[in-house]
C-alpha cells in the first residue's frame, strides 16, 4: 500500500477519525498516481479538449467525436507497462481488454485496436526478445478472439527499455449518437456487477503501477480471458439496445474501489453495497481484497429496479454472471458492508479528490551538452550501410507482428497495416484514418520538439490517406515525477503538445499519464505517444501499385537535424545532436496542400518521410511495390547538406508524392500556387534502388535482396536471436 | 431463399457474413443462436468464423456439441447446402460432418494474410460458378488452420472429389495444401479462408469477383436471380 504519511494525516482530518483497514485500501487505490493523476492533473488542463465535433458527457472514460449522419466515434488509449514488464503475455492481453471496456462503457461497439510496443535492444538482449514475442502473442490472442481488428501500431526498440516494456493500446468505437449511454442514477437504482468473477489476481495493481518496478510482483498482474470479454461486449450491446443501462463504468485500475467511488461521485449520488453479493473466484476473500482486486472482464452497471429482470435474462443467454451488489442512495456516501457489518463509509468526494501536487521541475543537466555533435566515422559504402539499416529492428518491416493480428475482421479495414495510417470505412459513408506515433530518441534530446514531432508525424500519416485530423489522444509516459529533471521533461512535452494542438485546432479527446516507468538502470526516455484520428468525407487515397515510369515528388525541406535519428543511433551508436523541429507555418501549409492535391486525384499514393529518413521512405516504396527507382539527391529541396544528412535526416513536414508522369504538370501548378517547397527527385523503374548525386552513384541495391532483408530480419531475430 | 447464420458464443464473423448476405447479395438472412432450432423451410446454413468458446480445448470442439448441431446434421443429410468458414469449418469437422482435423499452423502463430486459393471441385453448391482450377485471392485469419488427414483418408478424399480448395502455395503446412473440403455428397463445404472479407472491392486490394462467385454459386443452385 502506498499512502504517504502526509496523505494519511489528511484523510484522518477529512473524516474526523481513524480510517478502517478497508477504507485505507480504498483510499490507497484511488489516491494512487495511476488512478488520481495527482502529479499531472493540474497541468493536463492546459491541453485544448473542446472542439466542434467533441461530445462531452458525464463520466466517460473515452473521448467522443461526432462524425456526422447521426454517428459517433469513441477513442481511448491506455498502457499496461508495469504488468507487461513482469508477465508480457497477460500484461499486454489485459491491456487490450481494459481499453476495450472503456470504449464499451460509452455504449459504442469497439471496432479497432492499435498498439505501440517498446522494448530493449532485441539484437543483444534475450530478455527483450522474450518480452516482445510474448507481448505480441498476448495482444494477438486477446484481440483476435474478440473479433476486433488490430489495424495498426508501431514497435520500437531502445536500450532505455532494458528489462522493461511499454505496451500502449488505443481502441476505437463506433455507434449511433442516440445509443450513447447518458450516465445518470437516482435513489433506489440498482448497482450491478457483470462479467468475470472477482479473484485475488491484480491485487493492488494500480499501486504497483504507481511505483518504480523493483520487485516482480506477479500477483499484481491480472489474468486475461478474452472469451468472457467477448460475451460481455455482446451482452452489454444487447442491454443497450433495450435501454437497460442508466450508467456504466469499466472496472480497471483500483477495481471496485475506483469504479464505484468515481461513478457515484460523478453522478452526485451515494451507494450502499455489500461485498457478500460480489461473485468471487474463491471463498473467504476479505472485503479489502474484494474492493481492490483488479480481476479483468468486469463492468459496473446502474439500472432501474424495473429493468433488472430483462438484464438478467440477457446475461443468462450469454451465460455471464451478474450480481446486484448494492443500491443508489442520495447521501453522497460510499458505504461498503459485508452482510450487516460496515467496513467502510466515506464521503465520495473525499475518496475521489486527492490533494493535487505541484511538483518542482528543473531542466536536466544532460540537455546542456546533448545537442553537440561528435565527429562521425565517414561512410565509404552507403549500399552496404543501407542493407544493414533495412534489417535494423526499428526500420525492418513489422509484418511478423501485424501478420499475427486479425486486421480484417469487422470488414471495415480499407487501408491495412503496413502503410502510413490505417483506414476504416464507417456506416455513414465516411472513412476514419488512424495512426499512433512516438519517438523517445528525439524526445530525450528535446522533450518539447520531440513531442511535437510525434504529433506532427501522426498527423502527416493520416494526411497521407487523404484525412483531415479531427482529434488527438495522448499518452504521456515518463519516469519518477518526483525527480524534478524528469518532471521538467514531462512539462516540456505537454507544453509542446498543447501549442501544436492549439495552432492546428486539434482537440485532445482522451489520454493517459503513466509515470514511474523506471528500470533498474534508471528512468526510461520521455515517451509521449500520440494518436491522431482523421476523417475522410468522400474517398481515401488507397495506395495504388507503382509502375514503371511513375514520378516521385517530395514536398518539404530536408534539414540538418540528425539528433535522435536512427542513422546516428543505429549506424554510429551516437546519442546526441540537434533533433528535428516542426515549423508550424510550414507544417500547416504542407499539410493543407497535400490534402488538396489528394482531393484533385492526381496521385497514386503519398508516403510519409520519417524514421530512417528519405532513403528508407523511398526504399519502402520500392520494396512494397517490387520496383526499382532512380533518385537524384542533388534535387532534394532544403539547405545544402552532406550526403548522409540528405539520405537519413528525419526532418518533419515532408511527404513523398507518387504519380503518373502525365499528371506532373498539373501537380506542379497546384504546388507552386500553394507556395510549398517541392521538387521532382526521381522516378520508379527497373529492379534496383539507385540514389545518385550528380554522376556519382551513392546507393545501388537490388530490390529483391533489400526486400528479403527488410521483410525477414525481425522474424529471424525473434526466432533465432 | 432463406439463409441462416448460426451464432455460437464467441462467433465473431457472424455480423460480417450477415452484412454480405443481406447488403451485397440481397438474401433473406436470419441469425440463429446456437441453443435455438433451425426452421424447416431454411434453404442454406452458414457457420461463420470466430472463436466459439474461446477455442478452449480445441477450436470448434465445444460448439460441436451445441443443440443446433443436431438440426444441422439433419439438414446435411437432406442435402441442404451448408458452409462453414474458418471456425465454422472447425466446428463442422469436430461434429463429424466433414473429415479430417484442423491443427495449429506450422508457424505456431496466428496468420492473417492474403493468399490465393485454387478451386479443385466446381460441382458443390458454393463453387458451381467457378472454372476448375480458377484462382481466388482471399484472406486467411486463423491460428488452427492446418488441415490434416491421414494418407488413407486423403486417398478417399481425392477419389470422391472432396477436396474443394487448395492453397496455390504452402501456407500453413496443411495436408496436400488443402484449404477446404466437402462431404461425399458435396452439399457440406468447409473452408479456412474468409470469403465474406473479399467480396467487396472497397476492402479487397486485389480482385473481389472470384470470391463473390462463392455466394453466387449458392444463388444459382437455389435458382435465385439477382
Amino acid at each position: 500500500m502506498s499512502l504517504e504519511p502526509q496523505e494519511l494525516i489528511e484523510l484522518k482530518s477529512k473524516i474526523g477519525r481513524d480510517p478502517t483497514s478497508t477504507e485505507l485500501q480504498i483510499i490507497a487505490a484511488e489516491w494512487s498516481e495511476h488512478c488520481s493523476y495527482k502529479s499531472s492533473k493540474k497541468h493536463l488542463k492546459m491541453l485544448p479538449m473542446k472542439g466542434p465535433l467533441v461530445i462531452q458527457e458525464k463520466g466517460y472514460d473515452s473521448g467522443v467525436l461526432d462524425v456526422g449522419g447521426g454517428y459517433v466515434i469513441t477513442a481511448h488509449i491506455e498502457s499496461h507497462n508495469h504488468p507487461s514488464a513482469v508477465e508480457p503475455y497477460g500484461g499486454a492481453a489485459t491491456g487490450v481488454g481494459g481499453v476495450i471496456r472503456d470504449i464499451l462503457s460509452t455504449g459504442t461497439r469497439p471496432i479497432a485496436i492499435l498498439n505501440g510496443l517498446r522494448f530493449g535492444n532485441i539484437e543483444k538482449d534475450q530478455q527483450a526478445r522474450w518480452l516482445f514475442k510474448n507481448a505480441v502473442t498476448g495482444i494477438a490472442d486477446y484481440g483476435n478472439c474478440l473479433g476486433i481488428p488490430t489495424i495498426g501500431g508501431e514497435v520500437e526498440f531502445d536500450d532505455c527499455y532494458q528489462n522493461y516494456a511499454l505496451v500502449d493500446v488505443a481502441a476505437v468505437g463506433f455507434g449511433k449518437k442516440e445509443n450513447l449511454i447518458k450516465n445518470h442514477a437516482k435513489k433506489g437504482d440498482l448497482v450491478v456487477l457483470l462479467g468475470g468473477s472477482t479473484g485475488r489476481d491484480g491485487m493492488g495493481g494500480s499501486q504497483f503501477a504507481s511505483d518504480s518496478l523493483e520487485s516482480e510482483d506477479r500477483s499484481a498482474v491480472q489474468i486475461p480471458d478474452p472469451f468472457i470479454e467477448k460475451l460481455i461486449i455482446e451482452a452489454i450491446l444487447e442491454a443497450r439496445n433495450h435501454k437497460l443501462i442508466n450508467a456504466m463504468k469499466d472496472l480497471g485500475g483500483g477495481g471496485l474501489s475506483c469504479a464505484v467511488s468515481e461513478i457515484v461521485d460523478t453522478l452526485e449520488v451515494g451507494i450502499e453495497m455489500d461485498v457478500d453479493m460480489v461473485h468471487t473466484r474463491e471463498s473467504n476473500m476479505h472485503p479489502d481484497e474484494i474492493m481492490i482486486s483488479e480481476s479483468q472482464e468486469r463492468m459496473l452497471i446502474i439500472t432501474s429496479k424495473t429493468k433488472l429482470k430483462k438484464l438478467q435474462e440477457i446475461c443468462k443467454k450469454f451465460r455471464i454472471t451478474c450480481s446486484v451488489i448494492g443500491h443508489i442512495k442520495s447521501d453522497n456516501q460510499m458505504h461498503v458492508k459485508k452482510g450487516k457489518k460496515t467496513f467502510a463509509n466515506l464521503p465520495t468526494d473525499v475518496v475521489v479528490n486527492v490533494t493535487l501536487l505541484d511538483l518542482p521541475s528543473k531542466k536536466p543537466v544532460y540537455l546542456k551538452t546533448i545537442e553537440k555533435e561528435k565527429k562521425l566515422k565517414s561512410i565509404s559504402d552507403y549500399s552496404k550501410i543501407m542493407m544493414s539499416f533495412l534489417g535494423a529492428p526499428n526500420i525492418a518491416s513489422k509484418i511478423w507482428v501485424y501478420g499475427q493480428y486479425d486486421h480484417e475482421v469487422g470488414i471495415r479495414t480499407v487501408i491495412k497495416p503496413g502503410h502510413d495510417a490505417s483506414v476504416l470505412r464507417l456506416d455513414n459513408g465516411k472513412f476514419l484514418s488512424i495512426k499512433i506515433d512516438g519517438n523517445p530518441k528525439q524526445c530525450y534530446i528535446n522533450p518539447r520538439e520531440g513531442a511535437i514531432g510525434c504529433f506532427e508525424e501522426a498527423c502527416r500519416n493520416v494526411v497521407c490517406t487523404g484525412a483531415k485530423p479531427i482529434g488527438m489522444l495522448d499518452h504521456l509516459q515518463f519516469g519518477n515525477p518526483k525527480d524534478p529533471e524528469i518532471f521538467w521533461t514531462f512539462l516540456e512535452s505537454l507544453k509542446g503538445l498543447t501549442d501544436f494542438a492549439n495552432y492546428f485546432k486539434i482537440p485532445c479527446i482522451g489520454g493517459k499519464v503513466s509515470l514511474y516507468n523506471e528500470t533498474p538502470l534508471g528512468s526510461i526516455k520521455p515517451t509521449p505517444l500520440i494518436g491522431v484520428l482523421g476523417l475522410i468525407d468522400k474517398k481515401p487515397l488507397i495506395p495504388q501499385k507503382i509502375t514503371e515510369g511513375d514520378c516521385l515528388v517530395i514536398v518539404g525541406d530536408t534539414k540538418d537535424e540528425m539528433g535522435g535519428s536512427e542513422y546516428f543511433e543505429y549506424v554510429h551508436k551516437f546519442v546526441g545532436g540537434k533533433c528535428p523541429s516542426v515549423n508550424f507555418v510550414e507544417s500547416k501549409k504542407n499539410m493543407k496542400t497535400v490534402l488538396k492535391v489528394i482531393q484533385s486525384q492526381l496521385l497514386k499514393s503519398v508516403h510519409d518521410c520519417s524514421k530512417g529518413g528519405l532513403a528508407v521512405a523511398i526504399s519502402e516504396l520500392c520494396m512494397m511495390n517490387q520496383i526499382g527507382c532512380k533518385i537524384s539527391l542533388e534535387n532534394v529541396p532544403g539547405e545544402k547538406l552532406d550526403i548522409d544528412r540528405i539520405l537519413f535526416s528525419e526532418s518533419h513536414s515532408r511527404y513523398l508524392l507518387i504519380l503518373d508522369k502525365k499528371n506532373l504538370k498539373k501537380l506542379e501548378i497546384i504546388l507552386k500556387k500553394n507556395k510549398v517547397s517541392f521538387k521532382l527527385i526521381g522516378k520508379f523503374m527497373g529492379d534496383k534502388i539507385q540514389f545518385t548525386k550528380g554522376i556519382k552513384s551513392i546507393i545501388d541495391l537490388r530490390v529483391d535482396m533489400a526486400q528479403k532483408t527488410w521483410i525477414n530480419s525481425l522474424k529471424d531475430l525473434v526466432l533465432h536471436g | 431463399m432463406k439463409v441462416g447464420v448460426v451464432v455460437f458464443p464467441g462467433s465473431n464473423c457472424d455480423r460480417d457474413m450477415y452484412h454480405v448476405l443481406t447488403d451485397v447479395f440481397n438474401l433473406d438472412t436470419q441469425y440463429y443462436w446456437h441453443e435455438k432450432s433451425l426452421p424447416k423451410n431454411i434453404d442454406a446454413v452458414i457457420l461463420p468464423g470466430g472463436f466459439s468458446y474461446g477455442d478452449r480445448l480445441r477450436a470448434g470442439v465445444i460448439a460441436a456439441h451445441s443443440p443446433i448441431i443436431k438440426d444441422i446434421q439433419k439438414m446435411a443429410e437432406k442435402g441442404i447446402p451448408i458452409l462453414g468458414v474458418c471456425n465454422g469449418f472447425q466446428i463442422l469437422v469436430e461434429s463429424g460432418l466433414l473429415p479430417g482435423v484442423l491443427l495449429k499452423n506450422e508457424s505456431l502463430n496466428f496468420m492473417c494474410e492474403w493468399i490465393n486459393l485454387i478451386v479443385e471441385n466446381n460441382k458443390t453448391p458454393f463453387t458451381n460458378q467457378f472454372k476448375l482450377h480458377e484462382k481466388i485471392p482471399i484472406p486467411i485469419a486463423n491460428g488452427e488452420g492446418r488441415y490434416y488427414v491421414d494418407d488413407n483418408t486423403l486417398k478417399q478424399l481425392k477419389k470422391k472429389n472432396q477436396i474443394v480448395f487448395r492453397y496455390s502455395q504452402v501456407v500453413n503446412g496443411s495436408s496436400n495444401r488443402i484449404a477446404g473440403v466437402c462431404n461425399p455428397a458435396g452439399n457440406v463445404v468447409g473452408m479456412m479462408p474468409h470469403p465474406e472479407r473479399a467480396v467487396e472491392s472497397e476492402i479487397n486490394p486485389v480482385d473481389n469477383k472470384p470470391s463473390s462467385l462463392i455466394f453466387e454459386s449458392l444463388m444459382v443452385k437455389m435458382g435465385v436471380v439477382n
